[in-house]
């Protein structure tokens, strides 16, 4: 399976959202955020979006205040996920318009929603944004 | 129901975590929230089990504990309402692994909602299921997912597909039964559910050869079909990213492709044109498009060899490299190595520009780009990129100099051309980063400088020059001292200059004045500060004029709170007072360590062997009385080992250096002779193992006499023919053996007069074969007669053939003249010999099995080395 994890977090290295594909425990989890964290925050714009750390392989993307770190295998396509990156906040975007961190952290379970509609089990399962956006939709009407 | 907290509602908790000034507030916050959920649960409370499970996911995101939350996800799935199966599905997933037994619970919910009418439902099980799926799960539910391949809603098919992708992946058995559904999902027109199908396809050939091949045959041309629509398919602004339909599909494509053309040229020849299409036509302008031609380079490197589309992938990796983008680049560099075993000619041509990228500023860059120029380091390029490295060292960042210089050693070590280049660089390594070179790396280079008798005065100049600048760096201070006690004299007049050096003045003084800065050096630790006491007791004699100064120093040190510095100090103090006599002999410069049978050791690739040098005991200056039954471990003699040779090589330096604080030398020797005296009592013990022919090590000794006599060393006969014998053969290439090994309970029973012993092959290597028949005269139990009897296996005749053996003081030996002195070649004819052991403590055999020395090696041929190696051991064994 291709990504192992998504994190969003913020400037501050806070996280606001974590979705692993693999069982790590709480401990693990906070340290290998806490470390990616401040290694990917630490870099500057020329750097390149890829950061190797134990043996992953963490490919990142900042938007405005909110960085986007998915945790790879070492054979994944690195171009191919920096533009998966770009077609997740595009996805949210056209749900929350102009999305924030707020927005995230105030609809974590959409996020999640949506995201489950993208990766599953670590792969990709649909690149449409109205397919992804469908069900949700769907649920906000009933509601 | 409690009014006070579980009415907070979930935005205003985490309102109220995000006004939390401190991380101690926070856990006051979500301590107060944990409470009021767990009672609100407790009260069953129907309404707000949603919310309470919402609040759970935020407050586990932040990374507090929630299990007490699982429970509550399993009666939401259970519930009927679409919204709160919702959240408890998300709450499975998060909360919950495949681990915890409570998951068991859960599988007939999933069981049902598998089965559910409404489609959002069994979408909803499915991503759950394909996510946190357990063995037991997969065998439980595999059907119905199976089942759901064929749903007729494509959102569900496109899950079921990820799902199974988990199912195979817990029950690899189960993948039987998915190959045909799965094959049917790459004709789907739904890109979701194309996209999944391929995945689905590729994991299949991962776990199953059959589904491999199957695919291979029946489905390449359709997948070929498939790419090429992609690849023209007109704008569809569903999946356009940048220009390009879908990059997503063609890199799945292109990966699928990749596992069927591996190692199968028909199904690579299929693939050829659109791989060559993709490789030509895909925008390179934008992410997106770059993604694709690199997913493209990586098949057509994998599948089977096409000449001009590997030119091809190489072109693009080429213009990838070059790029400003350093995603792009590092992409490049990251493809480069995976192309380096297809085409390592085209990668050097990118060398200039690799070797660009270490300097990068960028660590992910800098450590791709390392790696990669380590690979491409061979005997033709190495000086040229090993003078950029090291030159490089000088300014990287701190934290990529350990890595760096790891390798910058690791290269010099596999290829360097000759001694003194070889010196040279690691001098320079040391010199701008001595403290990240590892312990071994200067053991090596130590014994390297041993080995090179040569470049003695030249090395020690050098590290005399470079100590001045760079006596920061602890192993330069290590290898600088080291030296300086070996060859300080060298130093001082100017012994063995090369042309390429600057003639420098170095008086006594300065010399130990080099010595005396390492010891006090605050910075630096034991081990060199052990060493710095050593080499001023060699320079104590190579200089007799600085004696009184170096023996200042050294007592400075008789206080120290270091056992081992004040231990050194007492002891090396009394040698220079009081032993004045032997000081000269003890201090002897170190015999010549081979280098190349160090790296052997290095690699633990010599076994495991015992022997032992001469055990002339030797009355320690510093009053340690020496066991006289237990003779020393010639730490030297490589031939002697633990035998535990892993990790020997540092070892091995360690205590030849001394520095090795704990006893071990003294240990082995100890057990060695033990093992010789009860274990291996009646082996005509090692002669063992010849070395492995691939690597034809010479040891010390042999190295010694021009190669021509290398000597195997019979050991111990103990017992109640007790014998020690020492073969001298004059086999050419014969290297070090041990007889040790292989032998089995003793065929030698302690009986009395007259008895018939069987025959023993004392010795056996693929040159020689030596093999002793027993017999005793009636009424004289103590004396053993032995015939020796000498084969030649090699072809080559032995001329010169001298058979010697040594026995442990209670015996008695005579050697009877040999019958011939040549040994015919191919084990055409022998030599034999009689030899005649009298035990002088016959029948006393019981009480002597714990003492019964080690047999000892005396040999004229290197007895002027024992002498001096035995010096040393003494030493440091009483040192120890």
């Amino acid at each position: 399976m291709g990504i192992r994890f998504i994190l969003m977090v913020n400037k501050q290295g806070q996280t606001r959202l974590a979705q692993y594909y693999e069982w790590l425990t709480l401990e693990e989890r906070r340290a290998l955020e806490g470390e990616i964290v401040r290694k990917c925050l630490a870099r500057n714009d020329q750097q390149c979006s890829f950061v190797e750390h134990r043996n992953y392989k963490i490919v990142y993307r900042r938007y405005a205040s909110l960085f986007f770190l998915v945790g790879v295998d070492n054979d994944e396509n690195e171009l191919a996920i920096l533009e998966f990156i770009h077609l997740l906040v595009e996805t949210m975007d056209r749900h929350f318009g102009n999305v924030c961190e707020l927005d995230i952290m105030f609809h974590l379970e959409k996020a999640h929603f949506m995201l489950e509609e993208m990766v599953m089990n670590g792969c990709i399962v649909e690149t449409s944004k109205s397919n992804i956006l469908s069900p949700i939709q769907l649920m906000d009407k009933t509601s | 129901m409690n009014p006070f907290s579980s009415g907070t509602r979930l935005r205003d908790m985490i309102r109220a975590i995000r006004a939390c000034k401190t991380a101690a507030e926070e856990r006051a916050v979500v301590r107060k929230e944990c409470a009021a959920i767990r009672t609100s649960m407790n009260e069953n409370d129907q309404d707000y089990r949603h919310r309470n499970l919402a609040k759970l996911m935020f407050i586990h995101m932040l990374g507090y504990p929630t299990h007490f939350g699982q429970m509550e996800c399993l009666k939401l799935i259970a519930s009927a309402g679409f919204p709160e199966k919702r959240i408890g599905y998300l709450g499975l997933m998060l909360l919950l692994d495949e681990r915890q037994e409570v998951l068991m619970l859960v599988t007939n919910s999933l069981k049902q909602d598998l089965n559910h009418s409404n489609q959002y439902i069994v979408g909803l099980a499915l991503c759950a299921l394909g996510n946190i799926c357990s063995a037991e799960m997969a065998r439980d539910l595999a059907p119905e997912v199976e089942r759901l391949l064929q749903f007729r809603d494509p959102n569900v098919r496109k899950k079921a597909a990820l799902c199974t992708i988990r199912i195979i992946k817990k029950v690899p058995d189960l993948s039987e039964n998915f190959i045909n559904p799965a094959a049917a999902l790459l004709k789907e027109k739904h890109h979701g559910v194309l996209i999944t199908g391929i995945q689905l396809c590729t994991d299949l050939c991962k776990v199953s050869p059959e589904a491999l091949e199957f695919l291979r045959k029946k489905h390449t041309d359709g997948l070929v079909k498939t790419l090429r629509d992609a690849v023209n398919s007109p704008y569809t602004p569903e999946y356009d990213i940048s220009g390009i339909a879908d990059p997503f599909l063609h890199i799945r494509l292109l990966k699928l492709l990749r596992v069927l053309g591996q190692g199968d040229a028909d199904a690579s020849d299929a693939m050829n044109d659109i791989l060559a299409q993709v490789a030509t036509k895909t925008e390179s302008n934008k992410n997106a498009g770059n993604a694709i031609l690199y997913e493209c380079v990586e098949t057509i490197m994998s599948i089977e060899d096409n000449g001009g589309l590997r030119v091809l992938a190489i072109n693009i990796l080429g213009r990838f490299l070059s790029n400003r983008d350093n995603n792009i680049r590092y992409v490049a560099l990251n493809m480069l190595m995976k192309a380096i075993t297809v085409d390592a000619q085209a990668v050097q041509r990118h060398r200039a520009t690799i070797l660009e990228c270490v300097k990068d500023s960028d660590a992910s860059i800098q450590k791709r780009a390392l790696e990669l120029v380590y690979v491409l380091v061979n005997e033709t390029n190495v000086k040229p990129l090993t003078k950029e490295l090291i030159d490089y060292l000088e300014v990287s960042d701190q934290e990529f100099k350990g890595e760096l210089t790891a390798k910058i050693c690791s290269i010099i070590e596999k290829f360097s051309p000759e001694k003194n280049w070889y010196i040279d660089q690691m001098l320079k390594v040391l010199n701008k980063a001595g403290n990240f070179v590892k312990d071994e790396v200067w053991h090596a280079l130590i014994a390297v400088i041993s080995s090179a008798s040569d470049l003695h005065g030249y090395t020690v100049r050098a590290l005399y020059k470079a100590f001045q600048t760079s006596s920061e760096q602890e192993s330069l201070v290590r290898v600088a001292v080291w030296c300086i006690g070996e060859y300080g004299d060298m130093l001082v007049n100017n012994v063995g200059m090369l042309d390429i050096e600057d003639p420098i003045t170095v008086t006594e003084s300065d010399t130990v004045d080099v010595v005396k800065i390492a010891i006090k050096h605050h910075a630096l630790d034991l081990t060199t500060k052990a060493m710095a006491l050593i080499a001023l007791l060699k320079l104590s004699s190579r200089f007799p004029s600085c004696s009184e100064r170096i023996k200042d120093i050294i007592v400075q040190h008789k206080g120290s709170f270091v056992l081992e510095l004040q231990q050194r100090s007492l002891e090396f103090n009394s040698i220079i007072e009081k032993h004045q006599n032997i000081r000269s002999a003890l201090v002897e410069r170190m015999p010549i360590l081979d280098d190349g049978t160090f790296s052997t050791r290095r690699a633990g690739s010599l076994p495991a062997a015992a022997s032992t040098s001469s055990g002339a005991s030797l009355n320690l200056p510093n009053g340690v009385a020496k066991p006289s039954a237990a003779p020393l471990v010639d730490l030297l003699d490589l031939s002697d080992d633990l035998p535990a040779p892993s990790s020997s090589g540092g070892d091995f330096l360690q205590d030849l250096l001394g520095i090795d604080l704990s006893p071990a030398p003294t240990q082995s020797g100890i057990g060695q002779i033990q093992k010789a005296g009860t274990d291996v009592l009646l082996d005509l013990l090692s002669i063992g193992t010849p070395v492995q022919s691939s690597s034809p090590t010479t040891d010390i000794l042999s190295s010694s006499q021009n190669g021509k006599s290398p000597i195997a060393t019979l050991d111990a006969l103990s017992s109640p023919s007790s014998l020690s014998a020492q073969a001298t053969s004059s086999a050419r290439a014969v290297p070090m053996m041990d007889l040790l090994d292989g032998f089995g309970p003793s065929p030698l029973k302690p009986e009395d007069n007259g008895s018939v012993y069987p025959p023993l092959v004392a010795f056996q290597s693929s040159s020689l074969r030596i093999t002793f028949n027993f017999s005793k005269q009636p009424g004289n139990p103590q004396t053993t007669l032995i015939q020796a009897t000498f084969i030649n296996l090699t072809p080559n005749v032995f001329t010169d053939f001298i058979f010697q053996a040594a026995v442990p003081k209670f015996l008695q030996l005579h050697l009877d003249p040999a019958s011939s002195n040549i040994l015919p070649a191919s084990g055409n004819g022998s030599i034999t010999q009689n030899l005649r052991v009298t035990n002088s403590q016959h029948g006393k055999l019981k009480l002597q099995e714990n003492t019964i020395p080690a047999p000892l090696i005396s040999s004229e041929v290197h007895s002027s080395y024992t002498k001096s190696i035995s010096t040393e051991t003494a030493f440091y064994d009483g040192d120890l």
